[in-house]
């Protein structure tokens, strides 16, 4: 076509390359140094030290905890949000997007005031563990359940949006046809509502799993810096160790880690609808 | 197409604009630590000297040092403490002070002019000390606390918080076990460490932080935790059920310095800055805002009689003496931070 | 029959109460306690504004304010103009080429916050710039840049192609008709992704985190403040920021119903 709507691409092309290509390049060539500035592959070898080994697992696995729990209270949601006999619907599923817009650390910030010890939920369970003749208080904050309720808490939403979009869709006369040949409630569920969902369910784990994986702060804050995960390691690294060079070798341990991830959620989702929105 | 190559030139000129407006007035930029300073203080000096500051935080020592060796900022004066002024020296990072440019110099003690991590003060002018210690609520314990044994005590199950920060944790560990807290041997450091694990798996640990200790403290979120004298003269005031103890097996005592780094772009303005901070009024307010010991001799007639007797403000001869410097271990920092690793990510 | 869809209709509707609970209780408390004349944070000591008057005596926060108005209009400006000439310049790229930019696009998008933020960082440093507002804008940007070009795209699939055609048969210029036509009609798409850029970057934390460190934007602030422990102004700085993110959505939400009502028969033309 004309060379002049081309040339319209040109602005995001020059900043795609300066600010997307060239850091990633940077970061590859830097886990590929020492500090010295030789290229060696030492870093991937140290990485595989059973510490930072644990502290990977560590992180994947609360990532996935995460993201079940997410699946398990976000798919009855999507699934009841779309009855028919729900009123307001459009306010209703405005009302689940609007957490996802607060900043990440408000809401991560607001548990750590709920669920200090003289935090409003802390001190009402310890009432009601009163009232029941307990003696103890218990304490919520500062440990690994609070972590996985300060991850759940931020990623449910992402959960969520994509469940209700694949369940929106879906044809409403596959399940009446469905009941029409006499299949049980239960067996439309498992045999057409479950199967047909399958896309958002599989973009709804990548959308949490991903920020879930890489996440940090959330366990300094919720966790007392005792759960460290994978994020903090990597933030470690480049503020406060100051070894850049290992800290990339780290960072590009967790984009290979999400890609396959990726890839492998992939085979499941529709590729068109993999969009992050 | 120009309407929007105009959109852009117009973008490009408040980008620009903005950038000129921050540098028309002279001004410079200080590094300090988080909440370590009153900020009246540094309205005072810029309607005295028109200089503006730009004022920006750090939490430790050792996240400080990164952002001025990898560059990216140019800080004109920086409050690192004694260790690390002692590294930056070694590496060449720091300008010298010009004695004859700070004629209040000669207010700090006698001894702090002359530290041994910076022989004459070549580099840096003292800013604030202390000890550091346990504070701990009188309430929530069964005795006065005297050991750094009490941290380990299984009876203050999930009541014990203690510093994110490598030098401190691992110094008073090094401390209660007996060993110098510098010291370079790998097996006392394991030893150290091993302490600090058990601390974790015994449940005495509640959590690790830095500035949110007294927070924590003054509302009663936990039993007691480590923290920084000035830090425990301030909760003392929020809070009367809490107290401060350097314990008998000794701990560390610290300075803090004001250096100006080699990158810095205003070296007069910083000179100014340093000035205007050892003068003894000056001293004096930011040493009762932020509950710290002042090393300004002419500020103690400035400071109010319940501070300048009160022990932990101002520490007694036989705690000083039972206290260590830090001194920099850059040959072993390998060890140190994988030491720290495996207590923090295990 | 009908007695059982009502009670499962009252079970989903406890359910779906239950868990708005647990996504608002966080909300409503910071906003309630936001208001509390005593600092204490489970006590309720009376109704009180003092927090927030505290907040814009607080040079720091207005100074953080400003930073992070600033970036959000600047970034949102720069990445709507790229994005959507980025998009325009796709249509004419052949198959290999477009494919190749929407892969960087995409990776752009899929590169988890922490690694983007580290990678500007180490590209910052090596350039030998501050760190401060011009770096935190560029990362902002670059951010924001693919998520204003796939709100763009679809408008632009849907645009009747001649359109631009027969403005050029009529002699208008590639620059004109762009303007004239095509801008025109993708605007809906272009003010959406402008909307978008802009929350998106109010609403980052750990890009900023690494990409500045002269100045502070207010995530960047409350990270610190949050480190000194609870503080009832960063309640009402929260309570603040939600609701200038929560009324932005909520022009942007009634704007595409507009338009989408405005011009119904095109909507189900094109997506039929």
């Amino acid at each position: 076509m004309h060379r002049s709507q081309k040339s319209a691409s040109l602005p995001f092309i020059v900043w795609m390359v300066l600010f997307t290509i060239v850091p990633i390049i940077l970061v590859i060539v830097y886990a590929l140094q020492n500090g010295g500035g030789d290229f060696t592959l030492q870093n991937f070898v140290d990485f595989a030290d059973p510490i930072y080994i644990n502290v990977l697992l560590r992180s994947i696995g609360i990532a996935l905890l995460c993201t079940a729990v997410c699946l398990l209270i976000g798919y009855p949601t999507a699934y009841f949000l779309t009855h028919k006999g729900l009123d307001k619907k459009g306010i209703l599923i405005l009302l689940f997007i609007i957490p996802m817009w607060m900043n990440f650390l408000v809401r991560t910030y607001a548990w750590l005031t709920l669920l200090e010890s003289n935090g409003l939920i802390t001190s009402t369970v310890n009432a009601i563990r009163h009232l029941f003749g307990a003696q103890d208080d218990v304490r919520l904050l500062y440990n690994y359940g609070a972590v996985l309720m300060g991850m759940v808490y931020n990623y449910l939403p992402f959960m969520i949006l994509p469940l209700y979009t694949a369940l929106d869709k879906m044809d409403k006369k596959v399940i009446e046809a469905a009941e029409d040949l006499g299949a049980t409630k239960f067996q439309v569920f498992v045999k057409v509502v479950l199967p047909l969902s399958l896309p958002g369910i599989a973009s709804g784990i990548t959308m949490v799993f991903m920020p879930a994986v890489t996440t940090f702060v959330i366990s300094r804050l919720l966790g007392g810096a005792q759960f460290k995960l994978f994020g903090d390691l990597i933030e470690q690294q480049f503020l406060f160790t100051g070894d850049w060079n290992f800290g990339s070798a780290m960072s590009l341990v967790m984009m290979a880690l999400l890609l396959i991830s990726m890839g492998l959620m992939n085979r499941f989702g529709d590729r068109e609808g993999g969009g992050i929105l | 197409m120009k309407k929007l190559s105009l959109l852009l030139v117009f973008v490009l000129l408040i980008v620009t604009l903005s950038g000129c407006g921050a540098t028309a007035k002279e001004s410079i930029t200080v590094y300090n630590w988080e909440d370590y300073i009153d900020p009246a203080a540094l309205e005072l000096f810029t309607e005295e000297t028109g200089i503006e500051v730009k004022y920006v935080r750090f939490t430790t020592n050792e996240e400080m040092y990164i952002k001025l060796e990898k560059g990216g900022t140019a800080y004109d004066v920086a409050f690192p403490s004694d260790y690390l002024i002692e590294r930056m020296i070694a590496n060449d990072m720091l300008m010298p002070l010009d004695k004859e440019a700070l004629p209040n110099f000669r207010y700090i003690t006698s001894w702090m002019q002359d530290p041994d991590y910076d022989p004459n003060s070549a580099y840096s002018a003292a800013y604030m000390w202390g000890t550091v210690g346990i504070l701990y609520n009188t309430k929530m314990v069964s005795e006065p606390i005297t050991s750094w044994g009490a941290m380990w005590d299984t009876q203050y199950e999930r009541n014990v918080l203690m510093m994110d920060s490598v030098r401190d944790s691992l110094g008073v560990t090094l401390c209660y076990l007996g060993y110098d807290l510098n010291t370079r041997s790998q097996s006392e450091l394991e030893a150290a460490r091993d302490k600090l694990i058990e601390q974790r798996e015994s449940g005495v640990l509640l959590a690790y932080g830095v500035d949110e200790i007294k927070d924590k403290m003054v509302a009663g979120e936990a039993a007691m935790g480590l923290v920084w004298s000035g830090d425990a003269v301030n909760s003392i005031k929020l809070n009367p059920d809490l107290a401060y103890v350097v314990p008998d097996e000794g701990s560390n005592v610290w300075l803090d310095g004001m250096v100006i780094p080699k990158t810095c772009k205003n070296y007069d303005g910083a000179m100014q800055f340093i000035n205007f901070m050892l003068r003894s009024d000056i001293a004096a307010m930011n040493s009762q805002y932020i509950g710290y010991s002042t090393p300004n001799d002419g500020a103690l007639e400035y400071l109010p009689e319940e501070m300048t007797s009160d022990p932990n403000f101002n520490p007694p001869e036989d705690v000083i003496a039972r206290c260590t410097f830090f001194h920099d271990v850059a040959d072993v920092l390998d060890v140190y931070n994988r030491i720290w690793l495996e207590v923090t990510a295990n | 029959m009908k007695n059982a869809k009502k009670e499962r209709n009252v079970f989903a509707r406890i359910y779906l109460a239950l868990v708005l609970l647990f996504l608002y209780l966080p909300i409503l408390t910071l906003t309630v306690f936001s208001f509390n004349a005593s600092k204490s944070r489970a006590v309720w000591g009376g109704f009180s504004l003092k927090w927030y008057i505290s907040l814009f005596e607080d040079t720091d926060i207005l100074q953080a304010l400003y930073v992070t108005l600033g970036v959000a209009i600047l970034s949102a400006i720069i990445s709507t103009v790229i994005g959507t000439l980025g998009a325009i310049g796709f249509s004419s790229m052949n198959r290999g080429q477009k494919a190749l930019w929407l892969n960087v696009a995409n990776l752009n998008m899929l590169t988890p916050d922490i690694v983007t933020g580290v990678s500007l960082m180490i590209l910052f440093i090596f350039c030998k710039l501050n760190l401060g507002f011009f770096t935190m804008l560029l990362a902002h940007v670059s951010f924001n840049i693919p998520y204003v070009m796939f709100s763009v795209l679809p408008k632009l699939k849907q645009m009747n192609a001649h359109a631009y055609e027969a403005a050029m048969d009529l002699g208008a210029s590639p620059a004109q008709a762009l303007v004239k036509i095509v801008i025109p009609e993708i605007m809906p798409g272009i003010i959406s992704g402008a909307i978008l850029a802009f929350t998106l970057s109010l609403d980052d934390f750990v890009i900023s985190f690494f990409t500045t460190s002269e100045v502070q934007n207010l995530s960047t602030l409350i990270y610190s403040m949050a480190k000194l422990g609870i503080n009832p102004t960063i309640n009402a700085l929260s309570t603040l920021m939600f609701i200038a993110v929560l009324s932005l959505l909520l022009v942007l939400n009634r704007r595409s119903a507009l338009v989408e009502r405005k011009k119904p028969q095109h909507h189900h033309h094109t997506t039929a």
